[in-house]
């Protein structure tokens, strides 16, 4: 009975430090694989930063109002003055568009019904 | 265990046989028995105390193996957790109000030398030279064969220089990571931004410092680690910003003037919306302040902020709303401007030796009458009128968050007398900087309460001081409206946009005392639109001449309010204004004069 009690209770520690041991090694590659990704994420900030301010350089006032004078010919933009607010009752209402083409008897192109494909549509698919 | 017994049967047979005393036997087996008992024990002892020091010794050599150990490593932090999130050691970016980035940081490096590395030494001098022209090839040369371990070449480099340096090849050159300060957008609002530069700098690292304007006096906020780098946003408008700069320009060199300055500010919350003082400078490379000559000569030099003056006629309307808050006056009492009127042995003159006659107080304000402000300056007093500037913040510094901002402290006269009181009334005499006037102004636009001007946005109107009425500040506003439709401030009129104001132009004084006869300050203090103000602008144009008639002109009614007019024109829409027909004015409020 006795040895019995012995033979569980060093099983039992042994089994409890393979645990330990598995988990402490678990933790380690956990907390390294944080730290990877929070460098990653650091390097992306300074790449968002990077960009940000690549962004806000090239959008700089300055600069687009050389480009809109260089490029005036195709694009013609002004700044903006007091006699360009509009109403709402000034902008036309968008005319409904008339579909181009009436697909009322349908061409049937799968085959199913057998025999070669009929072709009696009155135009061409846009 | 078979025991041996004490009294065997044969041997004391024995000894009986021979008259022994079997008795010796007993005692002998028995004596035999107890060494034997005695040696197993000692045995058994000895083995325990074998195990115990065995142990002791491994603990204490398991101990002794864990000290040197310690004692021989590098020391760290045990890591029992990842950190959530790495703290940002950049500094914060500066953004408008809108989101947009005004000031950000930038990664680079800069460059240094180490000559006791340096393979060929005078390859390098002159290699670096030819990639960067300003510096001398002769004095590298000298630093590097001098007795220098360690010297900084260039404190950022851009990439393209960077690849040209390591393209030389040397051991001797290093480079060292830098976070450089960024200003994307040149020179936009450089007297806000003020500009940054490097602190205490090591090899791996340099702090970064601001240096002037919001930069520094936010520099402890900019640089704390806790707000992990949240951007300060402030209540400029990069557009608006950027569209008044351009007007402004245009208007400075249309003008002739020598600087500019505008603030737009918002009458309800205190924003400032755009802030400009020309000339101006690039934050990226701020310039070194003036060591000798006059400081306003300076591009550093805010005008807007820093420049006080004496801004003339604008003050008018001060004296004419405090005294009809104080029911002195209505707006139209009629006073005679026509008298003379003699202060503490002055007289106290028209502009160009003119006699307006009688006047009501609006037509003192319309047809800018310094005699008219003068006599109620006098009915005011001087006690009252000192109090009333003092609320309206004529007295102190402004409240701007720009370091710049304490240097522009109001002039004023010590002994506070009644000419004092008089030359004041028509804004001579006080010296305040166009932000001051701004501030001012929008106490009369936002009905009657004083609020500090701000450059940080703002969520919702603060609480302000009131400082005059609000129907005082309505009949003030009537008065800035009418100075446009029918005054002096003819060309400030802007379709749609109903702007008030008030001209000024004031002699500028000389060094040395007394004033110049040809140098001008032109101001114009507007807000629009006059029903319902919005906005306060104060554009202030120094020594401006208008040059298309006859006789060149100075006056702000010819300088400063065409400027003032094609800036509202080009920002009022930029801010979502949009144009509207001026309600007319209802019959039967008109105060009458019976």
């Amino acid at each position: 009975m006795r040895s019995l009690l012995y033979i569980v209770t060093a099983l039992a520690v042994i089994g409890l430090a393979f645990w330990a041991y598995r988990e402490n090694y678990q933790t380690q590659a956990e907390i390294a694989k944080t730290e990877q990704i929070n460098r990653e994420i650091g390097q992306a900030r300074a790449r968002l930063t990077v960009l940000r301010a690549e962004w806000a350089y090239l959008n700089r006032p300055d600069r687009l109002r050389d480009l809109t004078e260089v490029n005036f010919e195709r694009l013609g933009l002004l700044p903006l003055r007091p006699d360009q607010f509009g109403k709402v009752d000034q902008v036309a209402f968008p005319q409904p568009i008339e579909p181009e083409l009436i697909i009322n008897n349908p061409v049937d192109v799968s085959g199913m019904t057998g025999g070669e494909a009929v072709t009696r549509g009155d135009g061409v698919f846009p | 265990m078979i025991r041996t017994p004490l009294r065997p049967l044969a041997r004391i047979l024995e000894a009986r046989a021979s008259g022994e005393n079997p008795d010796a036997i007993e005692r002998e087996n028995l004596r035999i028995r107890h060494e034997q008992m005695r040696d197993a024990s000692r045995g058994r002892a000895e083995g325990r105390l074998l195990i115990l020091s065995v142990i002791f010794f491994c603990a204490f050599g398991v101990i002794g193996a864990r000290m040197g150990v310690l004692a021989a490593t590098e020391p760290a932090e045990p890591r029992a957790a990842s950190t959530g999130s790495a703290i940002l050691a950049q500094r914060a970016d500066i953004t408008d109000r809108h989101g947009r980035v005004l000031a950000t940081n930038f990664e680079t490096h800069s460059l240094y030398a180490q000559p006791l590395q340096m393979i060929d030494k005078e390859r390098v001098a002159a290699e670096l030279a030819a990639i960067f022209p300003d510096l001398n090839q002769d004095k590298l040369l000298k630093d590097f064969t001098g007795k220098r371990k360690f010297l900084w070449i260039k404190k950022k480099l851009s990439p393209e220089q960077k690849q040209a340096v390591h393209n030389i090849g040397d051991p001797g050159l290093l480079f060292g990571p830098r976070e450089m300060r960024l200003y994307p957008n040149g020179k936009l609002a450089a007297h806000v931004m003020g500009g940054a530069s490097f602190g205490r700098e090591g090899v791996h690292a340099a702090e970064v410092i601001g240096v002037a304007g919001v930069e520094k006096y936010y520099d402890d906020l900019l640089r704390d680690p806790a707000r992990q780098g949240a951007p300060l946003a402030l209540s400029l408008d990069l557009t608006v910003q950027a569209a008044a700069e351009r007007v402004l320009y245009g208007g400075m060199k249309l003008m002739n003037a020598k600087g500019a300055a505008s603030v737009l500010m918002d009458v309800h919350t205190g924003e400032i919306i755009s802030i400009v003082s020309l000339p101006d400078f690039d934050p990226n490379a701020r310039p070194s302040p003036l060591v000798e000559g006059d400081a306003s000569d300076s591009p550093l030099f805010n005008r807007a902020v820093q420049g006080v003056y004496e801004l003339g006629s604008a003050y008018k309307i001060f004296t004419a709303a405090q005294a009809m808050d104080l029911n002195l006056v209505n707006n139209q009492t009629m006073i005679d401007t026509g008298k003379a009127l003699r202060v503490g042995g002055f007289n106290i003159g028209e502009f160009q030796k003119k006699n307006y006659g009688v006047l009501s107080v609006e037509d003192i304000i319309i047809k800018s009458s310094n005699r008219g402000t003068g006599r109620m300056a006098l009915q005011i007093g001087v006690k009252r009128q000192k109090e009333f500037m003092k609320a309206m913040g004529f007295m102190d510094y402004t409240p701007l968050e720009i370091v710049e901002a304490k240097g522009g402290k109001p002039l004023y006269p010590e002994r506070w007398t009644d000419l004092s009181a008089v030359t004041i009334s028509y804004g001579h005499g006080i010296s305040n900087s166009p932000l001051h006037l701004a501030a001012g102004y929008a106490a009369l636009a936002n009905g009657g309460t004083y609020i500090k001007p701000t450059i940080i946005k703002r969520t919702g109107a603060p609480e302000g001081t009131r400082v005059m009425r609000e129907d005082t500040a309505r009949y003030a506003r009537q008065m800035l409206r009418k100075v446009v439709t029918e005054g002096t401030a003819s060309f400030g009129e802007v379709q749609g946009y109903a702007v008030g104001g008030k001209t000024g132009t004031a002699d500028k004084p000389k060094p040395r005392g007394g004033y110049y006869d040809d140098k001008v300050i032109a101001t114009f203090a507007s807000l629009f639109p006059a029903h319902n103000p919005k906005y306060v602008l104060v554009v202030t144009l120094d020594e401006p001449t208008e040059t298309s008639g006859k006789k060149p002109r100075r006056t702000a009614g010819w300088t400063a309010v065409p400027v003032a007019a094609e800036m509202i024109g080009r920002v009022a829409p930029l801010l979502g204004l949009r144009p509207e027909i001026e309600p007319g004015e209802l019959a039967g409020i008109t105060l009458t004069s019976n």
